[in-house]
This record gives C-alpha cells, sequence and structure tokens, in this order.
C-alpha cells in the first residue's frame, strides 16, 4: 500500500535517519555537476536544478520549480561509497626481522543513499553479485554495504543519454530498496512511497505520511510511465542477440574505426556504476619498516591492465574499446547472469570525445558482423 | 651553469648495464640490516646531476621537507651541487638526472655520468623530453641565436634539445614539470627496499576520476590535456577547475587527433591546438609528430 509524504514533511526522513546514526550521502551541486557527498538536510538537495546532457557534455540548468529529484544521474555513482577509488587493504611492519601484517582497521559506517535512481539500484546489486557472489566475498565491499539504508527515486525526468528502458532496469524502481518515492510537482508538491522492507516501514513510521488515493498512486505511476515512453522514443539498444553479436565481431573492422576517435583515457569505466576493476599497489618507507597495500580503481584500458610475463595483451585502443563493450554487454552475461550495462548513460556523457555505447552496438548490427582477419586488432 | 665535470668524471669501471637486481636480492636478503645497502654497509650513493634545466626538479629533492633527514640517513648523498659543495666520488648507486643535452659538451658529459652511474634515472620534462627549450627543434636555433643575443658567435649550443635517452641508457624516466616529489621518494625508496616503483603511465583521467572530481572538459566546456597525459600529478590542475596543461607529457595511448576535433568543437582554433601540445613535452616522440601534423593541417 503506498503512502503520501507532503513535500514540507520530506525533511523529515533526513532526521530520522540521523537520529538512528546514518551519515546521509546524496546528490548535491558541486563544481558545475549533481555530485553525491555528504547532505546535512533536505536543503543540500539540488533544489529547482536540472542537467543538459548529450554526447560528451553535462551543464546544469535552473528548473522553473522546486523538484527535489529533478534531474538525472551525474559523473558520480554510488560504487565510490561501496568500492572506494583509494583504500588501504592492510599494512605490515617489520619488527626484529620478522614480517608482521597489521589488519586495516575500518570505522562502521552506516551510510543512508538518497536519491538512488533505478538503474543504480540494479548496478548495486550488480555489483553485489560481482563482489558477494559465491564463496568469493569481498570483505571490504561486504562490510560497507551490509547496512547500507536506500531510499530510491523512480525518475519522471529523464536526460538524452538515458537508455534503462532498454536494460530492463528502469526509469521504475524495483527491488532492493527500503523506501522508494516518485515525486509529483502539480498541484501540490508531494511524494508517493513504497515501503520495501522493514527497516523502511520504521522509517517512515516516524514521518509524517498518510495513505495514498489510487487517484494519487495513478497520476504518479502516469508521470514514471510517460518518462519511460520518452526514454525509449529518444534512445534505445537492441539486446536482441546482443552477446552472440559480440561474440561474432572480434574480428571487426569496426573496432579500429572506434579507435580513431577512443582516447583509452578510461574515463568511461571510471563513471561506469557496474565496472570492478582494481589494482593493488605496495608502498614501503625508506627504512622497509613500514609497508602499506593500496587497492585503486584499475581500468582495462590501461596497459597495465593486461600486463603480463611477455608484455601488454591488449595493446591497441581497439582492441581495449572491443573488451570492454563485449565483457559489460556479452560476457558478463556468462559470467554473472546478467549484462553489465544498465543504460544510465554515464560513459556517453563522461567520455571526452562522446563516444556512445548504443551507437557502437547499432553499427555493429548495421555491419551485420563483417568478420575481416583476426589479425586486425591486437 | 653546467657544474660538475669532476666529480664523478674522472671515475670509471661501474658497468652501465648492471640491472635493478643487484641492489633488489639484498631487500630480499632477510636480515634488515642488510637491506639496501651496498657492499661492506654503506648506504647506497645518490648523484644529482644537471643538465640544460631550471633546477625545479632537484628542488623537488629540497622540498620533501619531513623526509629529508630520513632520507640522508638511508642514502649517502654523495653528489649534490644544489644543496652542497661537499662532494664524495663516484661511482653512485642512483644518479638522478636533470635537464636536457643541449651541448656537445653535454653529449661527452653524460655518457661520462652514465658510466659512474649503477641507476641512471632522469627527472622532468627537461631529461626525458627535451623540455621547453626543445621548441627551438621545431624552427632554426641559428635564427633564434641571431634574434636574442648580441654576440651570436658566443653562443656554443645544439640545434637540438634532446633528451637523456636519446643519448644513454636511461633505467628510469621520471616524467613531469617539475617532476612530483613523491614519486621521486617512491623511486628511491622502491630501489632501496627490492620492489618496482608504483610509476603509472596511464591517463590523468584515471586519477582525477579517483578523485571524485567532475570533468572540467564535459561539465565546463575546458579543454583539457588530461585524456592523453601521463598520470602522476595527481590531477592538479582540473582539481582546481583547471584544464591540464600536460606536464606529465604524453601517457601510454595518445589520441592526438580525436582530442583535437574535440578542442576544435570547443572553440580552439588550429595554432592554439599547436600551441598546447608544443608546451613542456613538445619533442616527446607523440607529441612532435602530431603537433607537426596538426600544423600541416592548418596550412
Amino acid at each position: 500500500m503506498p503512502f503520501i509524504v507532503e513535500r514540507s514533511d520530506f525533511g523529515q526522513f533526513f532526521t530520522v535517519l540521523k537520529g538512528m546514526g546514518y551519515e546521509i550521502i546524496g546528490p548535491r551541486v558541486r563544481d558545475s555537476a549533481i555530485v553525491y557527498d555528504r547532505l546535512g538536510s533536505v536543503d543540500d538537495l539540488p533544489i529547482g536544478i536540472t542537467d543538459h546532457q548529450d554526447k560528451g557534455v553535462y551543464r546544469l540548468r535552473r528548473r522553473d520549480d522546486q523538484a527535489l529529484f529533478g534531474y538525472t544521474v551525474g559523473p558520480h555513482s554510488w560504487k565510490m561509497y561501496l568500492f572506494p577509488p583509494r583504500m588501504r587493504l592492510f599494512s605490515a611492519e617489520r619488527r626484529a626481522g620478522n614480517l608482521e601484517v597489521v589488519e586495516e582497521r575500518h570505522e562502521p559506517r552506516r551510510l543512508a543513499f538518497i536519491g538512488v535512481r533505478a538503474c543504480e539500484l540494479h548496478a548495486i546489486q550488480i555489483q553485489d553479485r560481482v563482489f558477494l557472489h559465491d564463496i568469493f566475498k569481498d570483505p571490504v565491499y561486504e562490510m560497507l554495504r551490509k547496512d547500507v539504508f536506500i531510499l530510491a527515486v523512480s525518475c519522471t525526468v529523464s536526460s538524452s543519454t538515458c537508455f534503462c528502458t532498454s536494460m530492463g532496469t528502469g526509469p521504475r524502481v524495483g527491488p532492493g530498496y527500503d523506501i522508494a518515492v516518485i515525486e509529483v510537482l502539480k498541484p501540490v508538491h508531494h511524494f508517493l512511497v513504497e515501503v520495501g522492507s522493514s527497516l523502511g516501514g520504521e522509517v517512515l513510521s516516524n514521518v509524517r505520511h498518510r495513505e495514498a488515493t489510487r487517484e494519487e498512486v495513478e497520476s504518479a505511476t502516469q508521470l514514471v510511465e510517460s518518462n519511460a515512453r520518452l526514454i525509449g522514443m529518444r534512445r534505445s539498444m537492441d539486446t536482441s542477440n546482443i552477446k552472440e553479436l559480440l561474440y561474432s565481431n572480434y574480428g571487426s573492422k569496426h573496432w579500429d574505426e572506434v579507435a580513431e576517435r577512443c582516447l583509452a583515457c578510461a574515463n568511461c569505466t571510471m563513471v561506469c556504476p557496474t565496472c570492478f576493476c582494481s589494482t593493488v599497489e605496495d608502498v614501503v618507507d625508506l627504512k622497509g619498516e613500514h609497508a602499506e597495500r593500496w587497492r585503486l580503481w584499475d581500468s582495462c584500458f590501461s596497459n597495465e591492465f593486461t600486463y603480463m610475463h611477455s608484455g601488454t595483451v591488449r595493446r591497441s585502443t581497439g582492441a581495449k574499446y572491443r573488451h570492454w563493450i563485449t565483457h559489460k554487454l556479452a560476457s558478463w552475461i556468462d559470467q554473472f547472469g546478467t549484462s553489465g550495462c544498465v543504460g544510465c548513460g554515464r560513459c556517453i556523457t563522461w567520455c571526452p570525445v562522446g563516444i556512445d555505447i548504443t551507437e557502437e552496438v547499432k553499427a555493429l548490427q548495421r555491419d551485420g558482423g563483417v568478420v575481416v582477419e583476426e589479425e586486425a586488432v591486437r | 651553469m653546467e657544474h660538475g665535470d669532476k666529480a664523478g668524471g674522472s671515475s670509471s669501471s661501474n658497468s652501465s648495464s648492471s640491472s635493478m637486481n643487484s641492489i633488489k636480492s639484498r631487500g630480499r636478503s632477510g636480515s634488515s640490516s642488510s637491506r639496501g645497502r651496498v657492499e661492506g654497509g654503506k648506504r647506497p650513493k645518490l648523484a644529482v646531476w644537471k643538465f640544460a634545466s631550471c633546477d625545479g626538479c632537484q628542488l623537488s629533492l629540497l622540498d620533501l621537507e619531513d623526509e629529508l633527514l630520513e632520507l640522508a640517513d638511508a642514502v649517502e648523498v654523495a653528489y649534490f651541487l644544489e644543496a652542497s659543495r661537499a662532494v664524495v666520488k663516484g661511482p653512485y648507486d642512483i644518479s638522478l638526472v636533470e635537464g636536457s643535452i643541449t651541448t656537445s659538451d653535454d653529449v661527452e658529459r653524460i655518457r661520462r655520468v652514465r658510466k659512474v652511474s649503477r641507476y641512471l634515472i632522469s627527472i622532468g620534462a627537461c631529461a626525458t623530453a627535451g623540455g621547453i627549450q626543445a621548441l627551438r627543434n621545431f624552427g632554426d636555433v641559428k635564427e633564434f641565436t641571431n634574434i636574442v643575443y648580441a654576440r651570436p658567435e658566443y653562443i656554443s649550443t645544439l640545434e637540438r634539445s634532446t633528451p637523456i635517452s636519446e643519448h644513454v641508457k636511461v633505467d628510469l624516466e621520471l616524467h613531469g614539470c617539475p617532476i612530483n616529489r613523491y614519486q621521486l621518494l617512491e623511486v628511491i625508496s622502491s630501489i632501496l627496499n627490492g620492489k618496482r616503483p608504483n610509476i603509472n603511465s596511464y591517463s590523468v583521467c584515471m586519477e582525477c576520476k579517483r578523485a571524485g572530481n567532475v570533468c572540467i572538459m564535459v561539465a565546463g566546456g575546458i579543454p583539457c590535456m588530461g585524456p592523453v597525459t601521463r598520470a602522476g600529478c595527481n590531477a592538479l590542475c582540473p582539481s582546481y577547475r583547471r584544464g591540464c596543461y600536460s606536464c606529465f607529457g604524453p601517457s601510454e595511448s595518445v589520441n592526438i587527433r580525436s582530442l583535437s576535433n574535440r578542442f576544435r568543437e570547443l572553440g580552439m582554433d588550429d595554432g592554439s591546438i599547436v600551441r598546447v601540445f608544443r608546451m613542456f613535452n613538445a619533442y616527446s616522440q607523440q607529441f612532435r609528430e602530431v603537433a607537426r601534423e596538426e600544423e600541416v593541417g592548418t596550412q
């Protein structure tokens, strides 16, 4: 049963969560973008701000209303909190000629994510599968993830780079949230609220709310559905047989064509909410008495990433891009049971030269899998 | 201007081809007392050499204020005229070479430095790419000296300013204008401890994104050299909302044509595009070729 929380009461979510010991992380304006950072109160949200996004372009604009969530996803994703870009894994001390490993003491943090979008919730769940599946659990991710409270938002606005409808990830929030809301601006600014967990129910019980009428549910749902139609019309990716498409195009000449534009700068992998690759670096002091091992975000676009005894495996930019898109859209399915792409469009917006994953797939589909010699891209 | 012929020049005999393994194996040999020491229990000898340069990279060694005492404890600063007139004779375990080769004397002297050095590490844009003074390489040096100097016949200089690696074998290049002093510390402590230094050649964008910065090119329309520039500065300029100047020179994957096209879309004219590549690392292998190509494109 959905509920209604009036705009004037929405700030209570913040006070209630803070009262429960949560550190609130959510969207706010910084450096000409909407980033994810600590929020003090509801007033820190990008109120009345929206984003214009296109290939390689991101600009903030003022809205003519006071919407709290009138924008889409920005340069950050929640992975920076669950899979931090830089993290010390452990230290080691040399004592009397022996090496002693010092385990890392992680400060327990209870994070509440405010404004998680449908595609982003899918991305978190994809990383859950990567880091928490089977017996191979990443202890850092597990520790950071376990106490996260998620207040999700179904999107009633979208950017030109969004294509969640093609990936089946949005704009309506799916399971996995504690609280999910749809923001309704007219005639009276309010939120349609759904509870997805007992914790969510506990939080809502401390926020002023009432049951929603059927009309209120319908009109809020309408906003999300018409947004879904808009997204589908504006940008799409045909995912039927996409695995076979990519698997049969290893030798396509198209990769050379992409390489003419691609900078191999790794921005797409850094902003992707599901990319999970990391490297480790050991640092040691001059005396050799104290050493630390750090985990850093890595990228399949770096030469070091595939460096082995005989050198770097994927040297050309074409081979690197092919690997990235093939893993993201095809081999990810074999590996984890879902696509690695949630259609958030970040790789399109934040590519400095505006390379568009949906267009690259279309180009391969147009070529119909023209296979040239394997030697073409190495 | 170029000091130091005396110090190591007369000494000889240390093979320039000795590998990292010698110190490395000592680093692994178990007992902490033997770690990183040369035979006879002495500290490794460090030398700092200057060629055509502004001294900024050498100074970054002195700028390691918090670590300087520890560093002086770990290595014997045997030859460092910027810091001390006291000179200890070679051979040296670690030679840091700053500056580019611009005179025929330089050509001779760098060979002598190589002979007395176990590890030769070139530091900075001058030593690794010829520096800002390599802009002469794109013009006629005689014309320049005639314009600049009252008595150009006093000027004895080579036609090109070239990196150290064009003259002798270099064991490691540390990029930047100036270098990042913490990278220098990382290299020295890596040599002392027998590990591979964490010096990366991927793009500045990786460091910029790890820092959580908002891309200034995408969100601000500001031309930025980050995508083609080697990491190492922790994305210093983009962190302050400035476009990257490519102080660290070309990254491992450079696509200048594509980035130039983007710069053009952002409103730069072709002359400005050539100039952003004609900076501290203009004569680096990757930038020099494409700078020519782009220039040809404008004619």
